[in-house]
């Protein structure tokens, strides 16, 4: 049921598309055949309850799961055409193209400049890494709180900024496309609601994944759901059609509560 | 339901609290003798090497040859030796079991080769330092014609706290937290970024305490370099790789040997300057790791 979930993403093609991706961890398998379309400059939701595949989803987008010694992926992902798990791809590569952002803050032990810069350090930036750094902390919603005291340990921060910071670090490598892995659910509300509303803003330039076990962040923010259940794609749409109207009855029963 | 009033009072100690009591005070002093068994010791060790040995501790001691007569004797050799095989077994063993730690960590796969390589490791910890000797004679004194030089010396020491400096290194490089590698990752750097970049350095305070303490352990060594044939009587420095050598362990152990009153007083000057040398060593690897803990704090 879960191998045709294509949806109008307009003329467009999408930022990304999933086609029958599997992931097996040792012998249990924790994504089956799942495929779907991630239409460009949308935010595009993956909920479902604790264990269901989707930050194991997230993490085939751009290769994180290579860094798990047993997990085995299977099917494609097709980035601009090109499926990323071709033998040829690098995956430091694709990591460069599509960004990530985690759970849990983690900043470097180093200064916010030396955080904000170091992605784009190693990529062998030429530029002006002063005015890059300055540009990336303000797309992330930091510049104001952080412009006089750059040199600080980026450890003196609070987990809200730090998770911003986590954010600014990723735009400096001027990614595509954003996945994030539950990245408020760390963080007190108010700092949570900077962070969606910073959400809102990025996808004017960029297009981003979210895993959430925060239905309401879902709704609010997202612009597309897809709902996992026990590695399965159960649905797939508009959030306003997944929360209001959903084709299936296990997605109904999630998105009032009744389970999860 | 109502509970007697006596019973919410405090202050009303049974006899089995007043037992429990009584246990927790008699371990509290058994821990204290225990540690006082230490402590004590040690002091009346030093005392006692303090006693025989300041009365012979200056410039000169420092600065003279071995002798045949107690009070013309002095420590320079030894000295010098042991800087020597300090910095040698330094240059030597940090390097190898750097990397020997971050392969094991970072690189190599989770299997069974990788496994029979860290039990192998960790029971060479545990090999006596004579044999480590008998090899070093074998390999680097006769196999590879080295003689009983410096680098003889180094190399069997280095062999000897190898698989204390990597399994300390391992130690430190886990507990880098992930989280950390998996960021890097995501910014799309290649493995030896990461590594390079941030496990090294939140590892290094970690890697050098354990560096300088098992380096303290090469000092301290005596039976592997009398087994390679390091001289105690040696009346010149080493001025190459190639030179014969002596520490002051051996230089120790060669007076206290012999028999007279005069040359046990210098034994113990020259324990003296090894405690110093030891001591100060530790006390590096403890600032070291101090400062560690307060950068995890963060």
């Amino acid at each position: 049921m879960a191998t045709s979930h294509s949806i109008d993403t307009g003329a467009r093609p999408p930022a990304l598309e999933a086609r029958k991706v599997s992931v097996h961890y040792g012998t249990t398998q924790a994504v089956r055949e799942i495929s779907l379309r991630i239409p460009a400059n949308q935010v595009v939701a993956l909920i479902g309850p604790s264990g269901c595949g989707k930050s194991t989803l997230l993490r085939c987008f751009n290769r994180m799961n290579d860094l798990v010694s047993d997990a085995r992926v299977s099917g494609e992902v097709l980035f601009h055409g090109q499926n990323l798990y071709e033998p040829e791809i690098d995956p430091v590569e694709v990591r460069r193209r599509i960004g990530m952002v985690f759970q849990k803050p983690n900043p470097f032990p180093k200064s916010i400049y030396d955080n904000t810069a170091f992605g784009p350090r190693i990529n062998g930036f030429k530029g002006d890494m002063d005015a890059l750094v300055e540009e990336s902390l303000r797309r992330a919603a930091l510049w104001d709180e952080v412009h006089d005291r750059l040199s600080d340990s980026a450890y003196n921060l609070s987990g809200g900024q730090q998770q911003r910071l986590c954010i600014a670090r990723t735009l400096a490598v001027r990614p595509e496309i954003v996945l994030m892995d539950e990245p408020a659910s760390a963080l007190d509300p108010i700092a949570t609601q900077k962070i969606e509303e910073l959400i809102f803003e990025l996808k004017k330039e960029y297009t981003i994944v979210i895993v959430t076990h925060n239905m309401h962040q879902a709704a609010r923010i997202s612009d597309y759901t897809a709902f996992l259940y026990m590695g399965e794609l159960v649905e797939f749409g508009p959030t306003d059609k997944i929360f209001t109207n959903p084709s299936e009855e296990q997605t109904e029963a999630y998105v009032t509560g009744r389970f999860g | 339901m109502s509970v007697p009033e006596s019973a919410l009072l405090l202050g009303q100690n049974t006899a089995r609290d007043r037992r429990r009591q009584w246990k927790g005070h008699l371990f509290w002093v058994f821990s204290l003798a225990a540690t006082s068994v230490g402590i004590i010791t040690l002091m009346v060790l030093l005392v006692d090497v303090m006693i025989d040995g300041l009365g012979r501790l200056d410039a000169d001691f420092l600065n003279s040859y071995a002798s045949r007569f107690a009070d013309r004797a002095g420590i320079r050799a030894p000295l010098f030796g042991t800087a020597w095989i300090l910095g040698l077994t330094a240059a030597i063993s940090f390097p190898l079991s750097v990397g020997a730690a971050i392969y094991l960590e970072e690189y190599a796969p989770q299997n069974w080769i990788t496994r029979i390589i860290q039990v192998n490791i960790a029971n060479l910890a545990g090999v006596p330092s004579i044999v480590y000797g008998i090899l070093g004679l074998a390999v680097f004194v006769r196999g590879m014609g080295l003689g009983r030089s410096v680098l003889s010396g180094a190399l069997t020491l280095s062999i000897l706290i190898l698989p204390v400096i990597i399994m300390a290194s391992q130690e430190a490089i886990r507990a880098v937290p992930d989280s950390i590698r998996q960021a890097a990752y995501g910014l799309g750097a290649t493995r030896w970024q990461v590594t390079q970049r941030q496990v090294l350095p939140m590892a290094l305070p970690g890697i050098l305490t354990g560096t300088i303490l098992a380096l303290s352990r090469a000092v301290g060594e005596t039976a592997p370099l009398i087994m390679i044939g390091a001289l105690s009587f040696i009346a010149f420095t080493p001025q190459g790789l190639t030179d014969q050598f002596t520490v002051l362990p051996l230089q120790i152990y060669n007076w206290i040997s012999r028999p007279g009153a005069d040359f046990h007083e210098i034994a113990a000057s020259a324990i003296l300057v090894l405690l110093v040398l030891l001591l100060t060593m530790n006390a590096i690897a403890i600032i070291l790791r101090n400062r560690c803990s307060r950068m995890r704090v963060g």
